[in-house]
């Protein structure tokens, strides 16, 4: 499949081991059999964090734009990119605040895939209710549809307390009532609609009414950030994959007392972190999260 | 007394003393509760370990120094919404001995994810 030799030049050129098969999902082969259904991939980034600044990352500055460069190092690009959220560092500071996402927008604007879709992370919008967000990308929840799938980003930061909210839920039910029960359906969403660990406030407050909603769809993949780590988990049929960060590492889920940072390893820098590619392959029906790790020099 | 009235009085009887039972019970598990104010502030609680005994019941009171807070114990099941300005309460009875966390659940700002307490359960 010429997506696998992408990837793998993608590897020669960014300069990494190798790649490492997740899992898979289900539902391809009816994508495949469907008109307008092609091989495709995406690139998803998260928690990028920008203006944050402290021990956990000394290079916080360098690790957007690396990734970046990264991805623009691909032969063939992806279809789209998707951040699921926190892009910049929370600030008290109105102006300090558009600062950020305008300089976060500079550095992504250098991406060569025209099509990036963005959503919030509590950090980009949970003090002001994703009013500074909007201002720089727009609704904070959309769909939208590619090669045969439908796409929906949820909004589960805007509300300081973490809620999607009875309006948008209604949104949600409304737009699922438009799919086939087998409709190919990915959410992108910031926090985990599962109560993956509540103690670490880990969870969505209302996640389980969206997840409830989904439930009838059979093809329904969730991909989202937050955790700053890889997570694969399932409720019921639904897959959801969170994704590692651009800023640093967060522990697994309660194994430590507290979800502090994940001291930074002069040894081994940038590790924990990274971005991941999602591919679909009509030929054999396969849809494969690759790992990516970020690497020390910008190319 | 006619026999309906005994057969009465022999019926009602263990119903009363249930009922006297009960009241005392609620009576002393009232007096039992202990009554903790927990403030909050950006970004931690005071106290921020709070000691509890097994079966004791207990009362938060729950106040914030500047903003809109959350109060969240998945282990216990309780979370409240702190208003600046107000007391929230949260009652519960802990059911099991340990360290269990707390956390403010409505993003308060750069140290929210800092701001954690917990409890200490003999």
């Amino acid at each position: 499949m010429s997506n696998s030799i992408n990837r793998r030049d993608f590897m020669k050129l960014a300069g990494l081991g190798g790649a490492v098969f997740v899992s898979g999902l289900t539902g391809w082969s009816i994508a495949a059999q469907q008109a307008g259904a092609h091989d495709f991939y995406f690139v998803q980034l998260s928690d990028s964090h920008w203006g944050f600044e402290g021990p956990p990352n000394p290079d916080a500055r360098g690790t957007l734009p690396k990734a970046v460069a990264a991805v623009n190092s691909l032969n063939v690009l992806p279809d789209f990119i998707v951040f699921t959220g926190d892009l910049t560092h929370t600030t008290d500071d109105p102006q300090e605040r558009r600062k950020r996402l305008s300089e976060f927008k500079q550095i992504v604007g250098k991406l060569k895939v025209p099509n990036v879709h963005f959503m919030p992370g509590e950090h980009d919008a949970s003090l002001d209710h994703g009013a500074a967000f909007q201002e720089f990308f727009g609704k904070t929840h959309y769909t939208f549809n590619h090669k045969g799938m439908h796409f929906i980003v949820l909004d589960n930061v805007s509300d300081p307390a973490g809620r999607i909210g009875d309006e948008q839920l209604a949104w949600l039910a409304a737009d699922l009532k438009q799919q086939p029960q087998d409709a190919r359906i990915v959410v992108f969403t910031h926090r985990p609609l599962f109560d993956l660990y509540p103690q670490w406030d880990w969870a969505t407050r209302d996640g389980a009414q969206a997840v409830d909603l989904l439930m009838p769809h059979s093809n329904v993949t969730v991909f989202y950030g937050h955790i700053h780590q890889e997570n694969h988990h399932m409720t019921g049929h639904i897959a959801h994959h969170s994704a590692k960060s651009l800023i640093y590492p967060l522990p697994a889920p309660g194994s430590q007392p507290k979800r502090a940072p994940v001291p930074w390893d002069p040894a081994h820098p940038y590790r924990g972190l990274g971005f991941r590619e999602v591919d679909a392959e009509k030929a054999n029906a396969e849809y494969k999260i690759t790992e990516f790790p970020v690497r020390g020099q910008q190319s | 007394m006619s026999a309906n009235q005994q057969r009465r009085l022999i019926l009602l009887g263990p119903l009363v003393l249930g009922l006297s039972a009960l009241t005392t019970t609620f009576i002393h598990a009232q007096a039992q509760e202990r009554v903790i104010k927990v403030v909050a502030k950006r970004f931690d609680y005071t106290p921020g370990d709070i000691q509890l005994k097994k079966g004791v019941p207990v009362v938060l009171e729950l106040t914030s120094l500047d903003v809109m807070m959350g109060f969240n114990a998945p282990d216990f099941g309780v979370r409240s919404d702190i208003v600046p300005g107000t007391v929230s309460r949260v009652r519960f009875t802990p059911n099991k001995v340990g360290t269990f966390p707390f956390h403010c659940d409505i993003f308060c700002g750069s140290g929210h994810e800092q701001m954690t307490g917990v409890f200490s359960v003999t």
